[in-house]
């Protein structure tokens, strides 16, 4: 049986691989490893570049994310059986899994921190494509796919969180539902159809309900085969080369199965067993039943929208809930485009200028963000001092202005210093803005106590822990 | 000589091709139009002497001036001001709906979600809130006090002529 292979590798270098990749094709036709090889064969090529086996150029970031949408479906399926979706209901039936069903506290908790670690993961996956220049060419629309699929990752957790209706899945969906109200004309609408009334409800359950388990979950299921499809059209993942070296195309292959499908197995097992075992340890938490006429003190959003939060502790509304995520949204998906440069592919970080240039963007940000924080909650309050000006310019555009302006001078400054090329020196600009989102997120988490006041962690720890008796 | 050129059959298909256009937009916009209906937000109906409807409060008299009194099932605050005039407030914040709980103490509305404050008229003390807290429409039906909880009024600042007198 003859195989067409795309790229076909030249016969002088790879009598080895060729060797290696007829065995394979014969395991297909023969053996019943051969079908289960052949199964995963339908998501790769029959070979693949040697040069993409390496694990530290993507550490299977992709392949962790397939595995845990298939492990949230099947504990979602589960969940599914034992959960009584309305407002009357579903706590109880929630309460139910922690005592009469079994195994049902297990099952919520691998679902829950399945859905958690999706959304690092994923996250994480988004950065090694970032960081390993894997958008070129035909990766571009694979990039936009990847972003929506993120955002559909984002709004599963989100909708998922408001179902076991206590008190702070109500709190935390009428915050954030409650943003949509500084959308300028549209945003009252949004909110109401989210909502399905002016408050979150009964109707609300029902629509976040539907959402969670059949919307987000089959568009991203329809999401992820072109996700997967382009990769394949990219003739697989990227090949790490250096500034220095020449595009090849033709890179020595070698049989995916049992190459790359024994470590994606490794990868996929040594996963489902920490999550097993965590979720064996660490319970979902599940706090009062929801109350509308008693708002927790803090009450505070999702983690992953904390830094979401923490913006709108400092900026106006429509800075905080508009234009900056506008902004960040239309970066990100225009970031191949100012990365346009393609001197490198699959090279962490560029090269050893980017590496440096990124270590002190990430310190710069991180510490100017931290400073920032520090200053509006001790120091400044432009609202007060310039109080004849409308807040929509005090703490909305001001500080907006401000913060790029110094954003793009040490750009500028540190771009100067290390004479970087362009994609450093955009990718230097990327990493020192998530390093400020992702110190905004830990003092969301970590540092806000009562009132949303600046606490040391161990105090916002005990804050919890109270209202959670 | 060549036939006529065939009109008649041209302008058939041409016909039966317009109406199956038209027969598919008109699916099409059955189809928005009955999934957008279906679930477009709608008002949930207020219960009897529960939120969303009138909401009776008491006699005017047993309000002390300087008291502040909430009503859970209204989800409001009736607010004698030390002048002896009423204001209905809205309990929920302006700034991202949590339900502020009245601080006697203090005598002001602390909203534990992200430190807005609000005094005794609703009018912001300290931000993020962008604005005082909603108002409802109060009436004075022989000296008893009535609240419409139907329709939050939005206001910029607080003036007196929002305070509802005997």
């Amino acid at each position: 049986m003859r195989l067409t292979l795309r790229p076909v590798p030249p016969k002088s270098q790879a009598s080895a691989p060729e060797r290696d990749r007829e065995e394979a094709s014969e395991a297909v036709a023969s053996r019943p490893r051969g079908i289960l090889a052949n199964l995963a064969l339908h998501l790769h090529p029959r070979a693949v570049p040697e040069k993409t086996l390496r694990f530290d150029l993507t550490f299977g970031l992709g392949g962790m994310a397939l595995v845990l949408v298939l492990l949230l479906v099947g504990s979602g399926v589960l969940l599914l059986f034992a959960y009584e979706p309305s407002a009357e209901r579903a706590y109880d039936s929630i309460t139910a899994l922690g005592g009469e069903v079994p195994f049902g506290q297990f099952v919520r908790n691998l679902h829950r921190w399945s859905g958690n670690l999706a959304v690092v993961i994923v996250v994480l996956h988004l950065l090694r494509v970032v960081f390993t220049g894997a958008y070129h060419g035909p990766r571009r629309a694979n990039w936009v796919i990847g972003l929506v699929l993120l955002g559909l990752v984002l709004a599963s957790n989100f909708t998922g969180y408001l179902l076991p209706w206590d008190q702070v899945a109500y709190w935390a969906v009428t915050i954030c539902t409650s943003m949509l109200d500084y959308v300028p004309v549209a945003g009252r609408l949004l909110q109401e159809l989210l909502r399905g009334g002016a408050d979150v409800g009964p109707r609300t359950l029902s629509i976040f309900y539907v959402l969670h388990i059949v919307f987000l979950p089959v568009l991203l299921l329809v999401l992820l085969a072109p996700h997967f499809w382009l990769v394949r059209k990219a003739l697989g993942v990227v090949i790490p080369r250096r500034p220095d070296e020449a595009p090849s195309p033709r890179a020595p292959l070698v049989p995916t199965s049992p190459h790359l499908t024994r470590r994606e197995g490794a990868v996929a097992l040594i996963l489902v067993a920490a999550l097993l075992v965590f979720a064996l340890l660490v319970n979902a938490p599940l706090e009062a039943r929801a109350n509308p006429g008693l708002s927790p003190n803090p009450a505070k959003a999702p983690w992953y929208f904390m830094g979401l939060q923490e913006l709108l502790v400092h900026f106006h509304p429509v800075f905080a809930v508009l234009v900056i995520p506008l902004i960040v949204a239309v970066l990100l998906v225009r970031l191949p485009d100012r990365l346009a440069g393609a001197a490198s592919e699959g090279v962490w970080f560029v090269s050893a200028i980017g590496r440096r240039m990124g270590r002190t963007a990430a310190l710069l940000g991180a510490s100017i963000t931290v400073g920032a924080v520090l200053a509006d909650e001790y120091l400044l309050d432009t609202a007060r001092w310039l109080s004849s000006l409308p807040p929509l310019l005090t703490t909305g555009l001001l500080p907006f202005v401000v913060f790029a302006g110094i954003a793009w001078g040490l750009t500028r400054v540190l771009a100067r210093r290390h004479g970087g090329g362009h994609e450093e020196n955009v990718q230097a600009a990327f990493i020192g803005l998530l390093a400020a989102f992702l110190v905004l997120t830990v003092i969301g988490i970590a540092f806000r106590g009562a009132g949303m006041a600046l606490a040391w962690p161990w105090d916002v720890g005990r804050a919890a822990a109270a209202v959670g008796r | 000589m060549k036939s006529p050129p065939a009109v008649t059959a041209v302008s058939r298909r041409f016909t039966l091709r317009m109406v199956w256009k038209a027969l598919s937009w008109t699916v099409l916009a059955e189809l928005v139009g009955v999934t957008g209906l279906f679930l477009w937000p709608r008002k949930a109906k207020a219960p009897e002497g529960g939120y969303g409807g009138i909401i009776t409060a008491g006699p005017a008299d047993s309000f002390e001036p300087g008291q502040v009194t909430a009503f859970a099932k209204g989800q409001f605050y009736l607010v004698r001001l030390a002048d002896g005039g009423f204001l209905a407030l809205s309990r929920r914040c302006t700034h991202l709906g949590c339900t502020v709980p009245w601080d006697e103490k203090g005598r002001r509305f602390a909203c534990p979600c992200h430190a807005s404050a609000f005094d005794v008229t609703g009018a912001v003390l300290s931000a993020p809130a962008p604005r005082p807290l909603d108002l409802y429409a109060i009436h004075v039906d022989g000296g008893v006090i009535k609240v419409d909880t139907s329709t939050p009024v939005m206001r910029e600042r607080f003036e007196p002529g929002q305070v509802v007198r005997l």
